[in-house]
């Protein structure tokens, strides 16, 4: 993938090129027709060569417990009681990075290239830059990347950025049984994710709906949710995710204030060189010398600390080490 | 590190020099690749085939390293489900998703293994002694207890002490070759996944 399609790199302020119009990319997850089944989850070790350490079993279906630097995807499941219909739901969401148009990782990322964002809307990581400062994981409003505990880097999903950079669905995509990830042009997705809209809500769901978040200025991941107006039902899945304010605190105002303390600090000191001059240490008074105080200006002769057992390294007599 | 008080002021200036001298723009550009992951499937070779797992029979495709020539070991690196193939068309469930694992597991079954009567462990043989030691087995078992007439005396022709099961992974033509074989021997405990 050629430098020009990266509209968006962490911690660089000269501008992206920005002339070349490239088709948005969308990933469109349709939970209510995931059965779990964990392909996704599979595909995605294989494609990226990732094996992630076999865990225990808690009694619950997810697994892993939690995304790590080796899961980039993984399925959560919910059991949700219907307090409409008496029902009991089974509500699987296939959780992993969204790609954000604004991401909060990218934002709060302080490693030139660390983390960059295609045309294509990919959010990817550049573990070549990164530092394993773990910011993106402050700044991401999805609570997605995670640091290795081997290298010390941060990892998440990258939508197959290899595969779609030369034509292909990401690895997911591809492998889904039940076509309940699709994959297109962003316009596409939403046209999708409009049709199984209207027959979920044919089938009795009135607030199935697209969750396409704007507070981070729409996803390039988006999920058709049975309960749209609940999302925090699908486990726990963000309402309103924004950017923490944490990040503009600390990449906004902090950042400038800081380089301008440091300025000052300079400026500060360079005047009070010249200004006030260096600080030159006197001489102590010594009670030995019988002297009361030694005169100022006078040169002082340097006396050695007979407490102080002084090693020679060269000199075998002194007791140092041979070398 | 043994300095004087020269020498650290000489290396103090050249740090200094160096250092400024980058950041007047003259460092040499950085040498970083110009995309962040390369597509690993870009000169590997295809080959088509199907999923032993279930009846489903999901085409596959194998990717292996190497341009197949003379010199070369071709060692599968990735599999993914066939686009192409009309059963699947791509998709894969998880354990198919996940065959590579199982071509390269290290607790594959490669070769025969025998366990006698009375053992608990597995041991190698040959493809011959194998099939001979089956083919033997099995004459003697069907000589000893084939039933040729029911008590009616009608003809059954029924061979009902030994059982019979067939691979998944078979095709259509195998699972039927091996239908007639084990049908003509008269023996009914029978199971063939052979619906691939």
């Amino acid at each position: 993938m050629a430098t020009q399609d990266l509209i968006a790199r962490s911690a660089t302020t000269t501008q992206p090129p920005s002339v070349r119009d490239t088709m948005e990319v969308a990933k469109l997850i349709d939970t209510s027709k995931c059965i779990g089944c964990k392909a996704c989850q599979v595909a995605c070790s294989e494609w990226n060569d990732l094996r992630d350490e076999v865990g225990e079993n808690h009694g619950i279906y997810d697994n892993p417990m939690d995304l790590t630097a080796e899961s980039w995807t993984l399925m959560r499941f919910a059991e949700y009681e219907n307090p409409d219909s008496g029902n009991l739901e089974w509500l699987i969401r296939k959780d992993g990075c969204m790609h954000c148009a604004e991401p909060g990782c990218l934002k709060a990322c302080p490693s030139p290239g660390a983390i960059v964002k295609y045309a294509n809307g990919i959010v990817d990581f550049n573990q070549d830059h990164c530092i394993g400062c773990g910011y993106c994981i402050t700044g991401c409003p999805f609570n997605i990347p995670r640091l290795s505990a081997k290298d010390k880097k941060a990892y998440k999903c990258t939508l197959c950025s290899d595969r779609v950079a030369v034509g292909l669905e990401p690895a997911c995509v591809k492998t889904c049984p039940t076509g309940a990830i699709v994959f297109g042009s962003k316009d596409d997705m939403r046209n999708h994710a409009a049709g199984r809209i209207a027959d979920l809500k044919e089938r009795g769901f009135e607030q199935a709906g697209l969750y396409d978040p704007a507070g981070v200025g729409g996803t390039h991941v988006m999920y058709v949710l049975h309960h749209a107006d609940q999302p925090q039902l699908y486990s726990g899945l963000a309402q309103d995710p924004t950017i923490s304010p944490l990040v503009s605190l600390w990449k906004g105002v902090t950042k400038p204030l800081a380089l301008l303390a440091m300025g000052a600090a300079v400026l500060g000191g360079f005047f009070h060189y010249v200004g006030i001059g260096p600080n030159r240490v006197e001489e102590d008074y010594d009670p030995e010398a019988g002297d009361p105080l030694p005169p100022s200006g006078e040169p002082v002769v340097h006396q050695v600390d007979p407490g102080v057992h002084q090693v020679d390294p060269r000199d075998p007599r002194s007791g140092g080490t041979p070398r | 590190m043994d300095m004087n008080r020269r020498q650290f002021f000489k290396v103090c200036g050249v740090g200094l020099g160096a250092s400024s001298l980058a950041a007047l723009g003259m460092a040499p550009p950085p040498a970083y690749a110009e995309s962040i992951r390369h597509f690993k499937l870009a000169h590997t070779r295809e080959t088509r085939n199907t999923c032993p797992y279930c009846s489903v029979g999901c085409g596959l495709i194998l990717y292996s390293q190497g341009s197949g020539g003379k010199n070369v070991s071709q060692e599968i690196i990735h599999i993914e489900g066939d686009s192409d193939h009309p059963v699947n068309r791509g998709t894969l469930c998880p354990k198919g998703a996940g065959l590579l694992d199982f071509v390269h597991s290290p607790h594959r079954l490669t070769q025969p293994e025998v366990r006698e009567p009375g053992s608990d462990t597995w041991t190698p043989i040959s493809w011959d002694d194998a099939l001979d030691r089956i083919a033997r087995l099995m004459k003697d078992d069907r000589d000893a207890n084939f039933i040729e007439r029911n008590e009616q005396g009608q003809t059954v022709n029924r061979w009902l002490s030994t059982g019979f099961l067939a691979a998944s992974a078979s095709s259509n033509e195998s699972g039927y070759i091996t239908h007639k074989v084990v049908r003509a021997l008269g023996m009914l405990g029978f199971d063939n996944q052979a619906r691939v």
